[in-house]
């Protein structure tokens, strides 16, 4: 990235280091070091206090997996998560079915159809760096007032889901634009001298190409969908329950975090189901960067 | 098809639009009755003796805030030179997606990170009848907006062109006094924009504050004392709220809104100026 080279090699044989030097450099070193040292402290607390809990101990002492965690139905007893988790599939297959249809077709119109000074485009940036901007509070109470009593489909997964997919549009519709954009000129060219016609170019040729880019947003689009839970607990509701139809109201694994810590009683399963949060964006996030650098290799 | 793609486009408009139009309209009718300068500098909050002022969590919303960037700023910032000055090819591949995992952790892990470990541990050192407080959800909500300022602020440093170092050299300083005092007043008005935008990301975080702030709607009275934000004073009472007291739940939003957009205007001026630069 850069080709800036910090041997300095100048250095070496002329005037001894200047301390203030050594100071900057030993200040940046030691920020470095918090940053990961913060990093390193959430993950290792919430998996050392978490995983315990997926197991236990039978009278005998013999180590066992707490299946219970579970189950399908959820009680008091059990604090089965397993709702939680289906729940969470379902939101975000909704989410993610609303959002990327709309975010693709917009990437691509903003990359391969548009004027690029025209007025429209500028709108249509000004208008997604304003939603990417907003707080998750904010799309929580819209979705509140439009969709659940507006629509009027009441706490329901499907409110929540087009919550959520307003909520991670923009960030599909700016890096599907730019994966298009970075697909070199001469493959449209080529595509068109061949006869093929615009549509059958970009869809054919170009959006392939771009693919791994628009899979990166889709996949930290996930992760902020199952991490969400300022915009769902009055969207989608808190209910404990899987959902069947789109219009149940039901809370996800974010959600089922933040009510099993406001109902204090079972911390033990909260720190199980941080675990499984923090388990999923892990791999969302590796998973995502992968894609990006594909990407990147190809251009 | 082009129809299509034109309407997808324009869904980022009619969000925008709609979220207007629906958080205006319902916030209105509160104001008919209620005064917005009262609503806007009372510093009583109690719904149910029907007394509405935001005063407090307000300055709430700005006192963590700015102590959550005045920590990450530096922080980040530095972190941002370590990685684009300091480190190596091998660190960096360590670094970059340690810096995006800690972007991609849900608030409300980071919440709950946050009360079982930190506010018994400020709790426990500094001797405070409870751990929920300014400086707790301050630290909490600046780890959040660490990565924000680290990804901005490297963007920009690298975007510097590098004869600006190599000037620098070639005059005599050495490479951490070129970095200094060349790369960085070079890369400011970027690592500016970054900074705005963690104060963005702060304000508006709802689910790790509630969890750890607090959430006393009183004035502020000093970093290890608890405090209420805009942003939970919506999450907290909108369970519960009816009639009168929605609607000033629902102005309590109208008012996040716009100072956000307030914050990402800003954002978007320093970025404009730096595009023509």
């Amino acid at each position: 990235m850069k080709s800036i080279d910090k041997s300095n090699s100048i250095r070496k044989g002329s005037a001894p280091p200047h301390t203030g030097s050594i100071a900057f450099k030993f200040v940046t070193y030691l920020c470095a070091a918090l940053t990961i040292f913060a990093l390193a402290s959430i993950v290792i607390y919430i998996f050392v206090q978490g995983i315990p809990n997926f197991f236990f101990y039978d009278e005998s002492g013999a180590l066992h997996f707490k299946s219970s965690l579970f189950d399908l139905k959820y009680t008091t007893d059990n604090v089965s998560m397993f709702h939680a988790i289906l729940n969470t599939v379902y939101m975000t297959a909704l989410a993610l079915l609303i959002s990327v249809p709309l975010g693709v077709f917009g990437g691509i119109y903003l990359a391969e159809y548009a004027k690029p000074d025209s007025k429209l485009v500028k709108v249509v940036r000004v208008t997604s760096e304003t939603l990417a901007g907003l707080p998750s509070i904010i799309y929580g109470l819209f979705g509140m007032l439009f969709f659940v009593n507006a629509i009027g489909w009441g706490f329901s997964l499907l409110a929540g889901a087009f919550t959520l997919a307003i909520m991670v549009l923009p960030v599909i519709l700016r890096q599907t634009e730019e994966s298009l954009l970075s697909v070199p000129r001469s493959y449209r060219e080529g595509s068109l001298a061949l006869g093929a016609g615009k549509l059958r170019t970009t869809m054919r040729i170009v959006l392939p190409v771009a693919t791994p880019g628009i899979l990166a947003a889709v996949l930290l689009s996930i992760g902020r969908i199952v991490g969400e839970t300022a915009a769902l607990i009055y969207t989608s509701g808190i209910v404990a329950k899987v959902c069947v139809s789109p219009l149940d109201s039901g809370r996800t694994l974010a959600v089922h975090l933040y009510q099993l810590q406001q109902e204090g009683l079972h911390l033990g399963e909260a720190f199980a189901v941080a675990v499984v949060l923090l388990i999923v964006v892990v791999i969302m996030n590796a998973v995502s960067s992968k894609a990006a650098k594909k990407l990147s290799s190809k251009g | 098809m082009r129809g299509i793609f034109l309407f997808s486009a324009c869904v980022c408009i009619i969000a925008v639009a709609m979220i207007c139009i629906f958080l205006f309209a319902n916030g209105i009718p509160f104001f008919r009755k209620f005064s917005l300068w009262s609503f806007l500098t009372g510093q009583q909050w109690s719904p149910l003796r029907e007394i509405f002022g935001i005063m407090p969590m307000i300055i709430g919303s700005f006192y963590i805030t700015i102590g959550a960037v005045l920590l990450a700023s530096p922080i980040g910032i530095l972190t941002a030179v370590f990685m684009t000055y300091f480190s190596n090819e091998g660190i960096n591949r360590f670094m970059k997606p340690s810096v995006a995992l800690l972007a991609g952790i849900p608030s409300v892990v980071y919440g709950f990170f946050g009360m079982m470990l930190l506010v018994p541990l400020t709790k426990d050192l500094l001797n405070l009848s409870s751990g929920k407080c300014v400086l707790v959800a301050s630290v909490l909500l600046a780890i959040m907006v660490l990565p924000t300022i680290i990804q901005t602020s490297a963007a920009a440093l690298s975007a510097v062109p590098s004869n600006y170092y190599e000037g620098s050299l070639a005059l005599g300083a050495t490479h951490e006094y070129s970095v200094l005092h060349v790369m960085i007043p070079a890369a400011r008005p970027g690592i500016l924009s970054g900074v705005v935008l963690g104060i963005g990301r702060a304000i508006g975080e709802t689910t790790a504050v509630i969890m750890v702030a607090g959430n006393q709607a009183r004035m502020p009275q000093g970093i290890t004392k608890g405090i209420r934000t805009l942003t939970v004073n919506i999450m907290m009472e909108m369970g519960y709220a009816a009639d009168v007291h929605r609607d000033s739940l629902i102005a309590t939003g109208v008012v996040l809104f716009v100072i956000v957009l307030c914050i990402n205007s800003i954002f978007s001026y320093i970025n404009r100026r730096r595009v023509i630069q």
